[in-house]
This record gives C-alpha cells, sequence and structure tokens, in this order.
C-alpha cells in the first residue's frame, strides 16, 4: 500500500515547476494576456525541451508513454504559474485521442510531430459536455459540417481533434478547405478558447464512440482539476504572504485571527483535493471501475473548492486583490474558466448520479 | 502509487477474516466502549488482546500483545472489523489516551499496577481536564492542589467529564504551584472516584442525554505519590494525550459509512410519492457530500503512507479534525433534510427512523466540532503551524496599558 508519488513522478513535477517558475513569472504571463498572443513561445519551447507535447505517446513517435496521473502533476505546475501555453488539448487530450484511435498511418504522419512540439492539437468535444445554441458537428461522407463551440487550444492549433454529435472522432487539418476559425475572448487571456465553423472539411476518421470520448473527457477533466489545485496553492501561498507582510492597526494583518482563519480555511478546503486528484489520475491507467466516478468528483469538487479559494484569496489581499497591479486576478480567472470547461460541477453531479443509477 | 497491500499483508487478512468468522457468536451485542463495560465486553476485550487485534502494540509484560507497531497491520484489523460490522476492543479514555501516557512517562511501578487492568477492562478511567472557566485555554486552569502533609487537597470543578459516573479512577490536572507561570504550574493526579469528596453530576446536554458529567472536588485527598511525571510538569505529561485524542476524532471511514446509510434512505423513502433520489436537489447534495467523503478517503490513504515511511504529515494532517467533523455533521444535516418532518422526530416517536439516531448526531457531530479542540482553535493550528502566520499578540500588561494611555 502506497498512496504516494515516486521518485520519477516527483522529479517530472519538480522539474516542470522550476522551468516555470524561471520561465514564465508574471510578467511574461502578463505580455501574453496584454497582446493578446496565443501564447509565450518561449515557454512552449522550453516544455518542447523538457518532452511536455509527448508526453502521454509511445516512445516509438518520440514520446514518454506517461500517464494521466503524470499529466495531472504537470498541470498542477501549470495553473500554479498561470502559464500562458496550450497544454491540456494540445499535449494530453488530442494526443492521446490520435495515439488511441489513429490508424498507423495517421500517428506515423501526425505524432512525431507532436512530440517534437511542431504541430499542436486542438480539441473541439465542448458539444458532449453540454452543448450551447446550435452546435453540433455532422459527418456526411466523411465530410464534417457544423459549429464546435469553445475549442481547448484551438488558438494556434494546426489540427483538430473534432467530436461529432454521436460521439465519433474526426481529425481534421486547420489549413483544410472549409474550416473557419473564430478566436473566443474570455476573461482567462492565458489560455486560448474558439469556435469551429466547419463546411464540408475533409476528414481522417479516429476510433471513437461514447466510452472512449468519455474517457478522453475524464482525462481532460482531471487536468482541469489538476490545473485549479495548483491555481488555488498559488493563491493560498500569495495570499499568506501578502498577510505577513501588509501591516494595519500597527501590526501584520496575518496576525489577526479573521485573516488567518480565511487562509486556514482555504488550506483545509484545497490541501485534501490532492489526494482526490492523484487517485482519479491513478484510476485512469490503473483501477478502470473507479476511473470516471473519480474524474467527475475531481472536476466538480475541485470547481467548488476552487471558486471558494479565489474568492477568499483575494478577499485576504484586501482592495490590492481587486486591482491590476498584483496580477492576482490571472489566477482567479484560470480557476473561473476550469470550472465551466469540459462541463460546469453541476452538471458532472448529474452525469455521477447518472452513472451511479442513481438518476434517468 | 500501489494501492494493493501486497500478498503478507493480504495473508494477515485472511487471519483477521478467519478470527471474526470463528469467534462471531462470542462479540458482545451492542458498542460498550464508552459506558458501564459488560461482562460480554471484556470477555471480548480480552479476546482480542489474545490475539492482537486489541492492545496490539502494547509489550506483553504489561498485558499487551506485544507485536511490533504496523501501521497497515492496525488498518487491516479495523477494516475488516468494520467491514464484518464486529465490535473491536476497549477505546475507552484510560486505553487510548490514559495508557499511551504511562508508557511514555509512567513509571515502571506505574506501568506494572495499571496497565494490564486498564486494557482488560477492569478499571475504567476518565479524564479530568477541562473546567468551567478553562475550554481552549486549558492551561488556565484552577482546581488546586494544596500541600497537607503527604497529600494533596484538592477543591475546584471539572466538566466533560464523560464515563465519569462509571470511571473506577480519574486521571486529573491539578494546579499544585499556584506562584509558577501558567504552563509550570499543573500536576498530572490519579485517585479513585470512591474518594471522599467526590461528587459527579451529570451533565444533560442537547441531545437530552447525559453524555458528559460535572465532577466536583471539595477536599479530596490525594497522596502525593500519586503522580505521572513530576509536580509541575502536568501540561506537558497532558500534551501527550491530548495528541492521541485528536487522531482519535474525525475518522473519514465513518463518514463512508454514514454516506451508504443515507443514499439507502433516499432510493426506499418517498415524498408525493417519489423516490427521494428522485429529486434532483436532495440528489445533488448527496453527490457534493460523496465528493468530500472519498476526498478524506483518499487523504487517509495518503496520511497512512506518509505516516507509514515516518514522513511528517506537516499541514494534510492538521486539517483532518476540522474537515472530518464538519463532513459528518453535513451529512447529518442531509439525513435530516431528506427526511424533512419525519427528520425531526426523536426519543421514540411514531414514524421516527434509525431510532432517532440522525437528529442525535446532528447535535451530538456539533458537540465533536467545538470539543477536542473548537473549529476555531484547530484554523489557529492550521494557519499557524501548517502556513506559518503569526500568533495572535498578546495583551498589554495592565501596567503597560496604562502607561501607554498616559502617554
Amino acid at each position: 500500500m502506497e498512496f504516494a508519488l515516486s521518485e520519477e513522478q516527483k522529479m517530472l513535477q519538480d522539474s516542470v515547476g522550476r522551468f516555470l517558475e524561471t520561465a514564465c513569472p508574471l510578467d511574461v504571463v502578463r505580455a501574453v494576456a496584454e497582446k493578446g498572443a496565443l501564447q509565450s513561445d518561449d515557454v512552449w519551447r522550453g516544455l518542447v525541451d523538457l518532452g511536455v507535447p509527448g508526453m502521454m505517446l509511445p516512445e516509438t513517435y518520440g514520446g514518454m508513454a506517461f500517464g494521466v496521473l503524470e499529466a495531472a502533476l504537470v498541470s498542477e505546475m501549470m495553473g500554479r504559474h498561470v502559464a500562458a501555453v496550450p497544454f491540456i488539448g494540445a499535449c494530453v487530450m488530442g494526443p492521446l485521442a490520435i495515439a488511441r484511435g489513429g490508424s498507423d498511418a495517421l500517428k506515423e504522419a501526425w505524432l512525431p510531430k507532436i512530440a517534437a512540439g511542431d504541430v499542436r492539437v486542438g480539441v473541439a468535444f465542448s458539444e458532449h459536455t453540454g452543448a450551447r445554441e446550435d452546435a453540433g458537428i455532422k459527418v456526411e461522407g466523411g465530410r464534417l459540417s457544423g459549429r464546435s463551440l469553445f475549442v481547448i487550444d484551438g488558438g494556434g492549433a494546426d489540427i483538430f481533434v473534432v467530436a461529432d454529435t454521436q460521439g465519433g472522432l474526426h481529425l481534421i487539418e486547420a489549413e483544410a478547405e472549409g474550416v473557419e476559425r473564430i478566436a473566443l475572448t474570455s476573461i482567462d487571456r492565458t489560455r486560448s478558447l474558439s469556435e469551429l465553423r466547419l463546411t464540408n472539411v475533409a476528414s481522417q476518421p479516429l476510433d471513437g464512440g461514447k466510452d472512449v470520448l468519455a474517457s478522453l473527457i475524464d482525462a481532460g477533466r482531471i487536468l482541469y482539476a489538476a490545473d485549479t489545485l495548483g491555481a488555488g496553492w498559488a493563491m493560498i501561498d500569495q495570499a499568506v504572504a501578502y498577510a505577513k507582510e501588509r501591516k494595519q492597526f500597527n501590526r501584520v494583518i496575518g496576525s489577526f485571527q479573521s485573516v488567518k482563519h480565511l487562509c486556514a480555511e482555504m488550506a483545509a478546503e484545497l490541501e485534501p483535493c490532492r489526494s482526490l486528484v492523484w487517485y482519479a489520475a491513478h484510476s485512469q491507467d490503473a483501477l478502470p471501475e473507479d476511473a470516471r466516478l473519480t474524474a467527475g468528483h475531481a472536476k466538480s469538487h475541485l470547481s467548488e473548492v476552487g471558486r471558494f479559494v479565489a474568492r477568499t484569496a483575494t478577499e485576504v489581499h484586501g482592495g490590492m486583490g481587486f486591482t491590476d497591479l498584483l496580477g492576482l486576478h490571472y489566477w482567479f480567472k484560470r480557476i473561473g474558466v476550469n470550472r465551466q470547461l469540459l462541463g460546469s460541477p453541476e452538471r458532472v453531479r448529474q452525469e455521477l448520479a447518472r452513472l451511479q443509477g442513481w438518476a434517468a | 502509487m500501489d494501492l494493493s497491500y501486497g500478498p503478507e499483508y493480504e495473508a494477515f487478512r485472511a487471519e483477521v477474516q478467519k478470527f471474526l468468522r470463528d469467534f462471531k457468536d462470542e462479540a458482545p451485542r451492542g458498542n460498550g466502549s464508552t459506558e458501564q463495560l459488560s461482562a460480554e465486553t471484556i470477555h471480548w476485550q480480552k479476546l482480542l488482546i489474545e490475539h492482537g487485534y486489541a492492545a496490539r502494540t502494547i509489550p506483553k509484560e504489561y498485558g499487551g500483545y506485544g507485536a511490533e507497531p504496523d501501521i497497515l497491520k492496525s488498518r487491516i484489523i479495523s477494516e475488516e472489523f468494520t467491514a464484518a460490522r464486529m465490535p473491536g476492543g476497549i477505546a475507552n479514555q484510560g486505553v487510548s489516551m490514559f495508557v499511551p501516557t504511562l508508557l511514555e512517562l509512567g513509571t515502571e511501578e506505574q506501568k506494572q499496577k495499571w496497565i494490564r487492568p486498564t486494557l482488560n477492562g477492569d478499571i475504567v478511567w476518565c479524564q479530568g481536564y477541562s473546567e468551567p472557566g478553562s475550554g481552549s485555554d486549558l492551561a488556565s486552569l484552577q482546581t488546586k492542589g494544596v500541600e497537607d502533609g503527604d497529600d494533596f487537597l484538592i477543591n475546584g470543578q471539572k466538566i466533560w467529564t464523560s464515563t465519569a459516573k462509571s470511571a473506577d479512577m480519574m486521571f486529573c490536572l491539578v494546579r499544585t504551584e499556584p506562584d509558577a507561570p501558567k504552563h509550570q504550574g499543573i500536576s498530572y493526579l490519579i485517585f479513585p472516584m470512591t474518594t471522599p469528596g467526590i461528587e459527579v453530576r451529570p451533565l444533560v446536554t442537547m441531545t437530552g442525554n447525559a453524555e458528559f458529567n460535572e465532577v466536583f472536588f471539595t477536599d479530596v485527598r490525594v497522596p502525593q505519590n500519586q503522580i505521572i511525571g513530576e509536580r509541575g510538569q502536568g501540561w506537558f505529561v497532558a500534551n501527550a494525550t491530548l495528541g492521541h485524542e485528536r487522531g482519535m476524532l474525525g475518522d473519514p471511514n465513518a463518514a463512508g459509512s454514514r454516506l451508504a446509510e443515507i443514499t439507502k434512505m433516499m432510493m426506499e423513502e418517498t415524498i408525493d410519492g417519489e423516490r427521494l433520489i428522485d429529486n434532483p436537489f436532495f440528489r445533488d447534495r448527496l453527490v457534493k457530500l460523496q465528493s468530500r467523503v472519498l476526498t478524506m478517503q483518499y487523504h487517509g490513504m495518503r496520511l497512512l503512507t506518509s505516516r507509514v515511511k515516518k514522513e511528517s504529515t506537516g499541514i494534510a494532517g492538521l486539517i483532518v479534525k476540522l474537515q472530518g467533523c464538519d463532513l459528518n455533521h453535513d451529512l447529518a444535516a442531509l439525513a435530516i433534510d431528506i427526511m424533512g418532518e419525519i427528520g425531526v422526530l426523536y426519543d421514540g416517536s411514531p414514524m421516527e427512523r434509525s431510532r432517532g439516531k440522525w437528529q442525535w448526531r446532528y447535535m451530538f457531530d456539533l458537540g465533536l466540532i467545538i470539543g477536542g479542540g473548537t473549529a476555531q482553535i484547530q484554523k489557529n493550528i492550521i494557519s499557524e503551524r501548517g502556513l506559518d502566520m503569526p500568533r495572535e499578540p498578546k495583551p498589554a500588561k495592565p501596567a503597560q496599558a496604562a502607561a501607554a494611555k498616559s502617554a
């Protein structure tokens, strides 16, 4: 019985964390956000050097063959440093979809380029976690038409993995005829979100179906949960540091119990979530009977705890927390977006109830 | 990550399961662990010690089983007893708190004299710590022990004393050095509850039961040698046991079985002819609580691993009492809410469910949020020890305050 990270897993997380600490400080994040750039190219190159884009891919394609747990550890660091790079779609969900469901020719064509960081994948699944407006992709004679909203990492993507309304999966190229990409602007400027409008677009089939799709969505949900875990702890650490410096009434505000208790409550809520994220991520590759249930709980619970932490850590900073000066809002907004993508907590809990036979 | 226990431990698990099958008829009915111990409870306890399922790591010479500490084996024992719905060993304050204290700080003579009969259930102890004026600030306690010949003469009052009615002995914090600083003037004394001058009055709580007592001391004569540790060192002696108490509260496994009970109730009970589980609002609350229950269970696995590896658990360990007690209370709240008017029935009313236990828990668990270090004290501990935040500054001494005022 060992519920802990291995030395290799700790090293992976530390190395990504250390890299982001130096390469992705707040002024880099701010520069990307203010320019409306899709990513920090320096940060992306560094992550390519660390092997992150290929982390889920088999070694034969230049990957590192890691599992969802390792991806979650990296995702936590991305959230901690509000890293302005594509990751969850481009480095995990997209590559996994192709590696699991692509023909040999398709894998040969794309996976080495993904692992090398030369091709980024956008993921268009959101119609299966809550279809809004008239969105939905239809297939006719192997060609795709329709809208898909809230495409993950769609901004700089060279190829897309698209789910049709039946749960079938397809690969399309961004430059193909009939592809229109519309940038959506969210509160979170550290990651892109887009809409795809497809008109009779040529596609390559991937093995899909509800179960394959669900498993990819579960992986994504866990990674958003892990991103919130990292972002939340970054907010707590900043709140605690600020409370130990800021003085009012001739004492540091961190010596007031009202402020200390806010910090204690944040830590008490968030720290056990680490175990939930680990368990859910581990179960994706090792405990299939728990995989769906725990992925949903990780996503919905971290969304709720994340909201509490984001709000409370901002309050601990007082008026400064509300300004742009400290940049605390980058974490606040990232957590806010993580909550909605791939299913809001209410929706995910409804799915969990169905999964357990508690709802029709 | 490896969530299996491995062959050695699975063999041990099989042994425990075999014991539970072979001896199930000898288990006492009902849980006699905190009040008056029945003959069956005492028989069961002796059986458990003999097989190593109670007093497992306490040396044989003091009446224990004498095994090397092994956290995973302890965990397996607890899992299997829970799964088989069999009572574990006696877990009263004597066994859980006094015995560990003696093992750490008692003299050889004291260990020989007290541990075996305490483990066997022949002596029941109660704890005299809290006072009406000393709750969170326990070290301010005022019960006095004044030297009188070879004895201390004790006067004062204790509160929140569970099992005082049925206890044979008390371990008690008494201020014996009134002029010393508050943490250095306390002694840890032990004496029989039959000593003249002790009066026990039941303390009825909001549940309607007297789960606790008040204990009054009027010129209670206790020989000076009935002391654990040195005179004036009682605070430090007691702190060894307070740690044990915090470990006892907030067990996440209990929350899992409560969640299962509530789920079953929601499948079976109806409102407007519809099953409760079909109500989307109740159902959402259930799933939310399931998130928290699973989170605390996995958190428990993480802490268990840290303890096996003898790593410090840090902030992860400090939050367990706060979160665990809160979770249990919220579970009871859902059980009541889904039952609506039926949920408020109590005291054997017609239509009452589960003998009123959810209302009892809703109230008693609030007591647990307060007891054993209030939620607010827990938050102080988490912020100070876990997040390294500063302590609340001490109020200025009267002389300094006056000087500041006139300045």
